[in-house]
């Protein structure tokens, strides 16, 4: 008879320990939740968001000779106000004709280190790996696995702008 | 006397007699001697680490467009600046330096065995988040070099299958290397690779603790797991040393030693100097990453580009799991290395590879070499205007970046010193004009006449005839 009432008093005790165990863990996991997820989507959302493109001013028309290459500059995609420098983003513009100009990016398609045009040669190389394109931005020699990149360029009231893109990862498209 | 009950206040209420002393007291083996010290020195160095790191970033300004004034003003302005940083940078290589070759005398010398897993698993951990933080370090230097290198990273991160993208976007904190990305690689270097270290050694240091320095190996004396444990501590009651002060002078002087080495080299070598501004639209950086991973460099360079994704990805993981699961694959039998001749293999194959693969990555013989010199006279050795324009025309178009002429030019492609032995007029106009692997195609950039001037050029290049005596 006792035995009974015993074990019926040890089962209440373990049945409210194993509640207790319970609310602690769930109230725990509530606790950890409520601490880490607003940092996590903080920290995530640049993964997610995608920056809007802006037509960028490079420069009047008739600075740019027609059959050269240059360098320019200009602000990338995602510009944050302390950016300084770093918010520039370069290309190689070329003029092709009177109306038509061609903007690749200067960043190799392979691991995306920037790329030197050689005039003389006609030719892309990357200092890193040994990567060439020729004038029209395909592979030539070394590890890249595409052309290279290019941008959109137009003509506006005399002046030539650049479309402002994400940096193209070679794997970008995939997104 | 007030002194003294202040003391017994203290150890009293810490526990510094009870808890902490037996820890440095503890009995280790005698014959722990020279063999020894690297684990302490590595820890040593990260103490030297979170010192120069914590005096940097009073100073540092981790945003894209103050980094670089930041750090040239340590450098040039700062009282003590210059040899903070050099500390840091010294302190970097020695960390990690030592950490590799702590862990490879561990592997000689078999220490991961039984009861020691753990040790060394932790231990292959926080050698990668070692790794870790000298990449994330180099990129916070923040100049033309480090902003390229974050580039490269999220160019390798892209490379994931599927998430590739995501992964890039993450690391930059954005499409593009920016405003957010050094901040993002600020909180990692600073706040978690350095708490993951920190937790790292914890464990390894307790695991030490709980299952004491290993012996030297002895071939007569097999690892058993079923007689191991006991064997140890008879041992250790027979032949064992308290570890402090009878073992540990040996770590001190070692470390001694070495924070000596870091000091003058921060003194008379000083910090990398910074490269170019950060400027992303920089063409003419050479990224190139510091030395100790000048190895991964020179592979990413060879691979022919359908092995690349799967190498560049692959081969930290593969890296990481062979390392990790050394304990896992054998965790008895011999410890001593003429027992084990495949370990002196491993550890002699790839300190070899090492070596050859971080000269190769520095000579960097597969980069165009854009600094080329023209020809000089006496070597193009020829009096025709013709041929002078040819050789003119072989540094002009690009021809030298890549090729090398008697010590002229690069080394990416064959050498052509005597290149009109090889190759006929045919031969030579063929290659030019089509290319071929790993050649560009020059029909395009060539007139007729340039092309005749190069390979008439070329034909003249030819090896001596011996003078054949009388
Ligand atoms: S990044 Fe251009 S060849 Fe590797």
């Amino acid at each position: 008879m006792s035995e009974s009432v015993d074990s019926s008093e040890t089962s209440a005790e373990d049945n409210r320990r194993g509640f207790l165990a319970r609310l602690s863990l769930i109230l725990s996991g509530v606790i950890g939740a409520a601490i880490t997820l607003p940092g996590v989507g903080f920290v995530l959302a640049p993964v997610f968001s995608r920056e809007p493109r802006v037509w960028h001013r490079l420069g009047k028309v008739d600075s740019f000779e027609v059959g050269k290459t240059v360098s320019v500059e200009f602000q990338n995609a995602s510009v944050r106000k302390w950016a300084g420098v770093t918010a520039l983003t370069g290309a190689w513009l070329r003029r092709v004709s009177d109306e038509e100009f061609i903007a690749f990016s200067i960043n190799c398609r392979h691991l995306g280190c920037p790329v030197n045009w050689i005039e003389d040669a006609s030719l892309f190389m990357c200092p890193c790996h040994g990567g060439v394109y020729y004038s029209d931005g395909e592979v030539a020699a070394g590890p890249p696995p595409e052309p290279l990149a290019r941008y959109e360029v137009r003509v506006r009231k005399g002046y030539v702008e650049i479309e402002t893109s994400p940096v193209p990862l070679t794997t970008n498209d995939q997104v | 006397m007030m002194i003294a009950e202040i003391w017994k206040w203290i150890d009293d209420r810490s526990g510094f007699s009870d808890v902490v002393k037996p820890m440095l007291e503890h009995i280790v083996p005698s014959d722990a001697r020279w063999w020894y010290v690297f684990g302490s020195a590595t820890l040593c160095a990260f103490i030297v680490q979170v010192l120069s790191g914590i005096a940097l970033a009073m100073v540092y300004v981790p945003g894209g467009d103050a980094a670089y004034e930041s750090l040239k003003y340590i450098t040039n302005d700062a009282t003590f600046g210059y040899m903070v940083r050099g500390m840091h940078y010294y302190g970097a290589t020695a960390m990690v330096m030592l950490a590799v070759i702590h862990m490879t005398q561990v592997f000689l010398h078999a220490s991961y065995k039984f009861p020691r897993e753990m040790n060394w698993m932790s231990g292959v951990v926080l050698l990668f988040v070692v790794l870790g933080m000298a990449f994330t370090g180099q990129l916070l230097r923040w100049d033309a070099n480090g902003v390229w290198s974050v580039m490269v990273a999220g160019e390798m991160a892209g490379r994931v299958p599927f998430i590739g993208a995501y992964i890039a976007h993450f690391i930059l904190g954005g499409e593009t290397v920016g405003g957010s990305t050094l901040s993002r690689f600020f909180a990692i270097h600073v706040f978690i690779l350095p708490g993951l270290i920190f937790a790292g050694i914890g464990l390894h240091m307790w695991l030490i603790l709980r299952h004491g320095i290993s012996e030297m190996p002895k071939v007569d004396q097999p690892v058993e797991p079923q007689t191991y444990k006991e064997n140890y501590e008879a041992r250790l009651e027979k032949t064992g040393v308290p570890f402090w002060p009878v073992a540990m002078w040996r770590d001190v002087l070692f470390s001694a030693l070495m924070v000596g080495v870091i000091l003058l080299c921060s003194l008379f070598l000083g910090p990398p100097t910074l490269g170019p501004s950060p400027d992303p639209a920089y063409i003419h950086a050479n990224p190139m990453p510091d030395w100790y991973f000048w190895w991964y460099f020179a592979i990413l360079s060879m691979l022919p580009p359908e092995l690349e994704t799967y190498i560049i990805l692959g081969m930290p993981v593969l890296g990481f799991v062979a390392l990790f699961v050394v304990p896992l694959l054998s965790n008895r039998g011999h410890r001593a290395p003429s027992k084990r001749p495949w370990a002196i293999g491993t550890v002699v194959f790839g300190a070899t590879a090492f070596v050859v693969l971080t000269i190769y990555g520095y000579r960097k013989p597969w980069s165009p070499d854009f600094t080329v010199k023209p020809l000089p006279a006496e070597l193009v050795n020829s009096n025709d205007p013709h041929i002078q324009k040819g050789a003119e025309l072989v540094h002009q178009k690009g021809c030298l970046y890549c090729h090398n002429i008697e010590g002229y030019g690069g080394f990416r492609g064959p050498e052509l010193t005597y290149i009109g032995d090889r190759l006929d007029r045919g031969e030579l106009t063929i290659r030019i004009t089509n290319g071929g692997y790993n050649m560009p195609s020059f029909a395009a950039s060539l007139s007729a006449e340039e092309m005749e001037q190069i390979v008439d050029f070329l034909l003249t290049r030819t090896e001596p005839k011996p003078e054949v005596a009388k």
